[in-house]
């Protein structure tokens, strides 16, 4: 390309036209009050959203059975939580962008054993109680075939299960300690002790709500609030937010992928949906670096709608 | 000390720098060419003003503390003022910049200055992001557990843990505005060292 020849997309031509008075400092104030006085506006007719959080005693209370049932799912260790992998455990590769396994190779930086953290600590947390200290020896005493008989013989049993003024019924008489522990816990989450324990996991004062947030989200009782709320994943709930506010409709894009295929089957939907908004993200910002696209401005003739009165005078000199 | 050593000096030869840069006439001009006249123009400073609005209003929440708005009519209406800078933050922004688009805003040796603009929005996306997060309500619940898994994905996640509401605390109130401030601030100044890109020059080899 020779030096002088005119790259539209790239270089200006020295402006040699008029000047008109420009305030800058007034034209700021005013935008700024205008601004201020939309927000008040808005703010007083619409307000904003607070739903309030789901505690596990609420969720306990409300579902006692799906909390079982989750809880039951960390001790034998098949919930989503459990079988994660990378950042909480080794118990899979999880989601793979191609050949890379970005996660897996990161690590496991946030460990937690599900058995333990959701299950036998709080527990043990607990004052001491003749029929729970007995289970929770029986269970740490145990061989690891012996745990998993009394798991299989309480699964087998799930379906049938049901609680009645917070008793789950019938009990599973072969399966070890498993009913004891689970009412236990089932007792100790509908008195809020679960919360607590859950809650300060790292000492009298915590910020980190990991272990609750992930205990919650294994069950069916958040998802199916959210449902309501119309924030399921298939209802745009990336960008929504409760009540009929608009959310953050700034995520319309990434939100989007969710809703097509491949991503909305995909296993590895996630990885897959911020590779390609990483991948469009870098184009924007690119955009002056690349022939072509650069050139869409010009070529859709847009400018000529912004720069209106300018081209008026041009042309009409 | 000799003249020579004064104009040796750092001070001095950053001050001479900046204003060799940007003189007083073009920081704070009081004329601009006449093709700068349409309404997209607007939505620059509203997004500037909006992101007044919002720092002002995310200060005065951070004075009762995170908690504060859930059991206080008046914590409430200060974070319905929040929300809605936000939003018209957000509106404004996306105006100016899909307006930028079409203006080819990048010409001149201006890519700096669009490119300060795109990382400009993608750290708001981010500091808005993590709002929703330390809410400490149902929407934080939910937002917080269902992006856990895209971000877990690319292995950020093992470091920027969405379901640790300190963390993502101090990010919205700190780091992420910290951020955003410093490239709206570089953004402008930016504008102002370049000036405002001029219109296409219209001939007959563009049309082709």
């Amino acid at each position: 390309m020779s030096r002088s020849r005119v790259r539209p997309d790239v270089d200006v031509e020295p402006w040699h036209g008029g000047y008109s008075p420009y305030d800058i400092l007034k034209e700021g104030a005013i935008a700024l009050l205008v601004v201020a006085v939309l927000t008040v506006l808005l703010a007083i007719v619409f307000g904003s959203p607070d739903v309030p959080s789901i505690t596990i005693k609420s969720w306990s209370n409300a579902a006692p059975l799906d909390f079982t049932q989750d809880a039951f799912s960390q001790l034998n260790q098949t919930s989503e939580t459990a079988t994660y992998g990378a950042p909480y455990n080794h118990a899979s590769v999880g989601q793979e962008l191609g050949p890379l396994s970005l996660a897996k190779w990161v690590g496991v930086k946030i460990p937690i054993n599900t058995v333990k953290a959701y299950v036998v600590d709080p527990l043990r947390s607990l004052p001491p109680q003749p029929g729970l200290t007995a289970a929770l020896h029986a269970w740490s005493s145990a061989s690891s075939s012996g745990r998993s008989a009394w798991l299989k013989h309480y699964g087998a049993a799930n379906a049938r299960l049901h609680v009645v003024d917070g008793t789950i019924e019938p009990v599973v008489t072969s399966a070890g300690p498993v009913p004891v522990m689970m009412q236990s816990l089932l007792s100790m989450a509908r008195s809020g002790a679960l919360d607590e324990a859950l809650g300060n996991e790292n000492g009298f004062y915590d910020t980190d709500y990991t272990l609750p947030l992930l205990f919650l989200e294994d069950g069916n009782y958040l998802d199916a609030q959210a449902v309501r709320q119309h924030l399921d994943g298939d209802q745009w709930g990336m960008m929504n937010e409760t009540g009929n506010y608009p959310g953050q409709a700034w995520l319309w894009l990434y939100t989007f992928w969710y809703q097509v295929s491949p991503f909305n089957s995909s296993g590895n939907g996630d990885v897959l949906v911020w590779a390609l908004m990483m991948l469009l993200s870098l184009l924007l910002l690119l955009v002056p670096f690349i022939p072509g696209l650069r050139s869409i401005p010009r070529l859709s003739r847009v400018y000529r709608l912004i720069w209106r009165e300018h081209y008026r005078g041009v042309e009409r000199p | 000390m000799s003249y020579v050593d004064i104009e040796r000096q750092w001070t001095t030869r950053l001050r001479q720098r900046l204003v060799r840069l940007l003189p007083p006439d073009r920081l704070l001009p009081d004329t601009q060419p006449t093709y700068v006249s349409s309404w997209i123009y607007v939505f620059g400073v509203t997004t500037v003003a909006a992101l007044m609005v919002v720092i002002a209003t995310g200060c005065v929440l951070a004075i009762r503390g995170p908690q504060w708005w859930h059991g206080s009519s008046v914590g409430l209406f200060v974070n319905s003022l929040h929300l809605w800078s936000v939003e018209i933050f957000f509106f404004s922004m996306v105006v100016h910049l899909w307006g930028k688009f079409f203006m080819a805003a990048w010409r001149g040796g201006r890519a700096l200055t669009w490119m300060t603009g795109v990382v400009t929005f993608l750290t708001s996306i981010a500091a808005a992001f993590t709002g929703y997060l330390c809410q400490s309500n149902f929407d934080s619940q939910w937002i917080s557990t269902q992006a856990k898994d895209g971000i877990n994905a690319t292995g950020a996640g093992a470091y920027w843990n969405v379901l640790n509401m300190g963390q993502m605390l101090m990010w919205h109130i700190v780091l992420l505005p910290i951020a955003a401030v410093a490239l709206t601030a570089l953004h402008v100044l930016l504008v102002r060292v370049k000036g405002v890109v001029p219109p296409f020059a219209e001939t007959t080899e563009m049309r082709s």
